[in-house]
């Protein structure tokens, strides 16, 4: 449907943006998503079903399914470009590669870090286990090319580098082992995503011009689009608001 | 808010700190120490068999090292020319057979203790037991002795009860056959998703015991492994009081 | 008849897909070795995990495992004891009893030219072959091969990759080839013994096979049937095995519901536990055959060893719910299976008291297959009294699934079917290949074998008395078997010595092929047919003349001839026969 509010650019335009490889004009799409309303408790995570992991902590860490700053600033909100046919022409035409280095999955303290990342179809996943005790990594995508392994304890932290065959937003990652464990993936077949940090910012870089919809994900409150036009080298700001779930809202 | 529930994982912490005294009570290679009502008799039954054949077994091969030696091939030695001998196929048929009949009579009052004659619900405490990949899962009726009802309390790896008063647990598994192993009660019993399978034992003293999973259900069989925590009644219900002030405080939207 | 002379055949028809029970036999047997490499080295990585948990495997680790950084995984550690089960089972133990020997022996020890059915022969090992391909192909698909052990319970075979699928169909297709073979078997003993030859005077390996071809016939269709759904529960979403309600990890299984986990349970033991007998009552005819021969004497009631070993697998066929004790069975099955299983005992039992009246008086000839034979004697008491343990079904409460079960199948299986696998290839191999075996080197890996046997398996009833639970990865984990980790490293160094020592054996096997002492007609001066009336090896049709019987195998030192062996088939001029049978 957002075809039909897209501007229809010419032939020679696109063929000049199809040599924008190096994106030295790109723009950047950047802004902040917040929370509007009350702000709910996230209870400490109980780890006594696994010793070890009480051990590693001396505070409780508290569940991340909301984590609201500052501002009403809202942490681990997935932002990437949802559809663009400029990209769609570069990825048909195999101007954009998967990067070899690795996106870092940790697990450290019977904790993902990160809670929430994006990661480019092909592109190596490390998935390191710095704690001595079993964890199971099992990523559960929906398009296909699920995986589940097992990550025993060792002295000295290691890793396992895994992969994504297919585009989802989002693939959940979760570990049986510890029930608490969550993560979640956005998996795409381009590099243009970011997530929220503490302050609610997120930042998409490189962006050659054009038109864009751009979508924010979060874990319980759901999606929003927007579309931006990024013109050369031009930044461009949107903001993302985001409130209760109905759901939630009623039982309140 | 985070100093109280801080707590929570230093008292995990006291706990996993203890393991090593814990640990200490486990040096023989042999069974461990029986802590169940029905484990003395699981372990009299254990010693009959052994002690029966440890004797057959020496008697056996005491023989044929025997015979190996005699007969063994010398100069000027002839076999004996012999088929057989009825009366000695009849004792070796008749004194085994015995041994075996008696022993299967034997140990049928304990079986039929251990996985037939469960304790009344009122009498005994109750917890649903409920194996999912590689957790087990306890629920506990909470305050109101009711189960299915919102003041249930689940923990996951931790199964507090009672000492020296019944325990029937009720077994399911969500996903694959699991197997509810307590090796110092000398109890174990399947999980099979689809069925309810109860089990029970009676605690004889309070400590900390090991739960694991005996039936591979995954990668994470070998450490789908549990604690079972014996508390005189008063501790018990101090503990249960907590975990449920706990469940009240989990109504938060999330 | 007797028109048995050399066909020109080429290379093909006479040693790939040939018809000539004898070829079968060698190929079953050669077949095997590679599997017995395969199922060995599975059971060293094993051995490997337990001792050193997450340690880098020496050598081979990096190669095996880039992704891990050379250590097993958990997900590998479950394939590899569902492998290494299932290859040992179904590729090893009952390829060498039923196959190499079966099909080698039988003709052979009743006198007849062929099976009855030669190109259903051919077919039961072309079975075989690619149903070890499509087993050992699970290792190269996504998820590896299957991870659910040997005995792929439900859901957790449902659920897995689809590496089960390829175990699965692996087993339907070894299911046939079996099938196939035991239908022959039994064909061929009924209908083609030589004249003469009753069934009170065939050999005890004969006996033995007759009976296992019988229980294959009877268990293996049930084994089929199952695999079969177990097929559609996992490819069509039948749901034979899957109950209502399955969360996997969280998820909802799809369309779950109306199946009992327990029923393949049921159906997978009704085959597997005749499955056991099948994979022991060969073993035990061949221990009956080599025990006699080399004590000079005869076997030691004759008619009460035939008649265990039908009520071994009679009785064999109604006790597959001992290891349904602890499953959610009904507790009182649990106490009628607890009843025949205690009675199965029993003709084992008789058994070992009539091998140990065979030796009695005997003039005992310790050959290298006369050893293992003993040693199978030996280690089956061992594996048949540990059994009584498990029958107690409130002892078994506590053993079950543990170390102890663990034990007792590998002193039946190893110490039993494997040490009887040992002897019976030293004692046919003469007539197998023209040429013995090296008796000095064959010692040496006796020894050797039964030494490390003992280290590697006997403390396994010790870790399962202290509770370790089987298929488990790392017994470290759990604070009530930390401290049993030196058993488990003194089993493993056992272990790798047991894997080490099988060089030897093999090593004896091809040289003796080429340079071994030729062999004489009847090597061993013994009476079954296969030695006193062919050469060695038999040329193509087995006999120049079809032997008649005038008695029963095992009338060794008869005081009717002046040597301690009396052929079967030789006719005594002064009297109508001799012997009882």
């Amino acid at each position: 449907m957002f075809n039909c509010l897209r501007i229809r650019f010419s032939v020679p335009l696109i063929s000049s943006l199809l040599l924008a490889v190096s994106f030295s004009e790109a723009g950047i799409v950047s802004g902040t998503a917040t929370f509007d309303g009350t702000v709910p408790t996230m209870k400490a995570i109980k780890m006594d079903s696994d010793p070890y992991c009480a051990l590693q902590h001396t505070q409780s860490l508290f569940k991340e399914t909301v984590i609201v700053g500052e501002n009403g600033s809202l942490k681990n909100v997935f932002v990437y470009v949802k559809s663009s046919e400029e990209l769609d022409a570069m990825i048909e035409n195999g101007e954009i590669t998967a990067p070899t280095a690795p996106v870092v999955m940790d697990q450290k303290g019977c904790h993902y870090e990160p809670h929430v990342f994006g990661i480019m179809v092909g592109q190596p996943l490390e998935i390191r286990n710095s704690d001595q005790t079993l964890h199971n990594v099992h990523a559960m995508p929906k398009q296909g090319g699920a995986f589940n392994i097992g990550m025993p304890g060792k002295p000295e932290p290691w890793s396992i580098n895994k992969a994504f065959k297919v585009k989802e937003i989002m693939v959940p990652i979760k570990c049986d082992v510890h029930s608490w464990m969550s993560s979640f993936a956005g998996v795409l077949d381009h590099p243009f995503y970011s997530v929220t940090d503490a302050q609610g910012k997120f930042e998409i870089k490189d962006l050659p011009p054009g038109d864009y919809v751009i979508e924010a994900w979060h874990e319980k409150l759901g999606t929003s689009e927007q579309t931006v036009t990024v013109a050369d080298g031009a930044p461009v700001a949107i903001s993302f608001v985001f409130t209760k779930p109905a759901a939630e809202a009623s039982e309140a | 808010m985070i100093k109280k529930f801080g707590i929570i994982p230093a008292l995990a912490g006291t706990l996993f700190a203890s393991d090593s005294a814990w640990a200490a009570k486990y040096t023989a290679w042999w069974l461990p120490d029986n802590v169940s009502t029905f484990g003395t008799q699981v372990d009299k039954t254990f010693y009959i068999i052994l002690a029966i054949t440890t004797v057959i077994f020496f008697l056996v091969e005491a023989t044929l090292l025997t015979f190996l030696i005699k007969y063994r091939n010398r100069e000027g030695q002839k076999a004996k020319f012999i088929h057989g001998h009825h009366t000695l196929e009849i004792v070796w048929t008749i004194i085994p057979a015995a041994i075996l009949v008696w022993l299967a009579f034997y140990q049928r009052g304990s079986w039929a203790e251990i996985k037939q004659n469960f304790p009344a619900e009122k009498d005994a405490f109750v917890v649903e037991t409920s194996g999912q990949q590689f957790e087990w899962h306890f629920n506990y009726a909470g305050p109101d002795q009711q189960f299915g009802t919102a003041d249930d309390i689940e923990t996951i790896n931790q199964l507090h009860v009672p000492v020296e008063k019944p325990v029937l647990l009720k077994i399911s598994s969500k996903d694959v056959i699991h197997s509810f192993f307590l090796p110092e009660f000398r109890l174990k019993q399947d999980a099979v998703p689809g069925l309810v399978i109860p089990a029970w034992f009676k605690p004889l003293k309070t400590g900390v015991f090991d739960v694991a999973c005996a039936e591979l259900c995954g990668l994470g069989h070998y450490r789908m492994r549990g604690f079972l925590n014996v508390y005189t009644q008063s501790d018990l219900d101090t503990k249960l009081s907590e975990l449920a002030q706990e469940t009240e405080e989990e109504d938060i939207w999330e | 008849m007797g028109s048995h002379a050399e066909r020109k055949q080429s290379f093909i028809s006479k040693y790939v897909f040939s018809k000539d029970h004898k070829v079968i036999g060698i190929q079953f047997l050669l077949t095997s070795f590679v599997s017995l490499l395969i199922g060995g080295a599975l059971a060293m990585a094993i051995r490997w995990q337990l001792a050193y948990p997450w340690q880098e495997v020496p050598i081979i680790g990096k190669w095996l495992f880039p992704e891990s950084g050379g250590t097993v995984t958990p997900e590998f550690y479950a394939t590899l004891v569902t492998m290494h089960g299932t290859v040992m089972i179904f590729f090893v133990i009952i390829p060498f009893l039923v196959g190499a020997f079966g099909n080698f022996l039988i003709p052979l020890q009743i006198g007849a030219r062929d099976m009855a059915f030669p190109t259903l022969n051919m077919l039961s090992y072309w079975f075989y072959v690619p149903a070890f391909i499509v087993a050992m192909t699970g290792f190269f698909v996504e998820g590896n091969a299957a991870a659910a052990g040997w005995t792929s319970y439900p859901p957790l075979s449902v659920i897995n990759p689809q590496g089960q699928d390829f175990w699965l169909i692996s087993i339907l297709i070894v299911g046939s080839s079996s099938l196939m073979g035991a239908v022959n078997y039994v064909t061929t003993i009924v209908n083609m013994r030589a004249p003469g030859l009753g069934f009170f005077r065939l050999p005890m390996t004969i006996w033995a096979l007759l009976i296992t071809a019988i229980l294959i016939l009877i268990a293996t269709p049930v084994l089929t049937a199952a695999g079969i759904m177990l097929l559609f529960d996992r490819t069509m979403g039948t749901c034979f095995f899957i109950p209502k309600g399955l969360v996997i990890s969280g998820e909802p299984y799809a369309h779950a519901g109306g199946g009992q986990p327990l029923l393949w349970q049921h159906l997978f033991w009704f085959y597997s536990h005749p499955a056991v007998y099948i994979m022991i009552l060969p073993a035990m005819g061949i221990a009956s055959d080599i025990i006699s021969t080399f004590s000079r004497k005869p076997l030691f009631g004759y008619r009460p060893m035939v008649y265990s070993i039908c009520a071994i697998a009679g009785l064999g066929c109604i006790v597959w719910g001992h290891h349904m004790f602890q499953s959610g069975m009904n507790p009182v099955l649990g106490m009628t299976f607890m009843t025949s299983t205690m009675l199965i005992a029993l003709p084992s039992a008789i058994k070992t008291f009539n091998w140990l009246g065979t030796l009695w008086g005997g003039k005992i000839h310790f050959t290298s297959a006369m050893c293992n034979a003993l040693a199978f004697v030996s280690m089956f008491v061992i594996g048949g009294l540990s059994g009584i343990f498990m029958a107690a079904t409130n002892v078994d409460i506590y053993i079950h699934d543990t170390y102890f079960i663990v034990g007792h199948i590998h002193y039946v299986l190893f110490g039993g079917s494997m040490f009887a696998i040992f002897a019976g290839i030293y004692y046919w191999f003469p007539k197998m290949f023209g040429r013995a075996m090296n008796e000095f080197w064959g010692k040496v890996h006796f020894v050797l074998t039964f030494i490390f046997f003992n280290g590697t398996f006997f403390v396994f009833h010790i870790l399962g008395v202290g509770g370790m639970m089987r298929r488990i990865a790392d017994a470290t984990q759990y604070t009530y078997l930390q401290h049993l980790q030196p058993l488990n490293v003194f089993a493993s160094i056992s272990s790798f010595g047991l894997g080490l020592v099988q060089v030897i054996f093999v090593l004896n096997f091809f040289s003796s092929l080429f340079f071994g002492k030729r062999a004489e007609a009847n090597h061993w001066k013994a009476n079954t047919l296969e030695w006193a009336d062919t050469p060695s090896p038999p040329p193509h049709g087995n006999f120049d003349v079809i032997p008649t019987v005038y008695r029963g195998p095992y009338e060794y030192s008869s005081p009717l001839v002046k040597e301690d062996w009396l052929p079967q088939s030789r006719k005594l001029a002064e009297t109508a026969g001799a012997g009882r049978h």
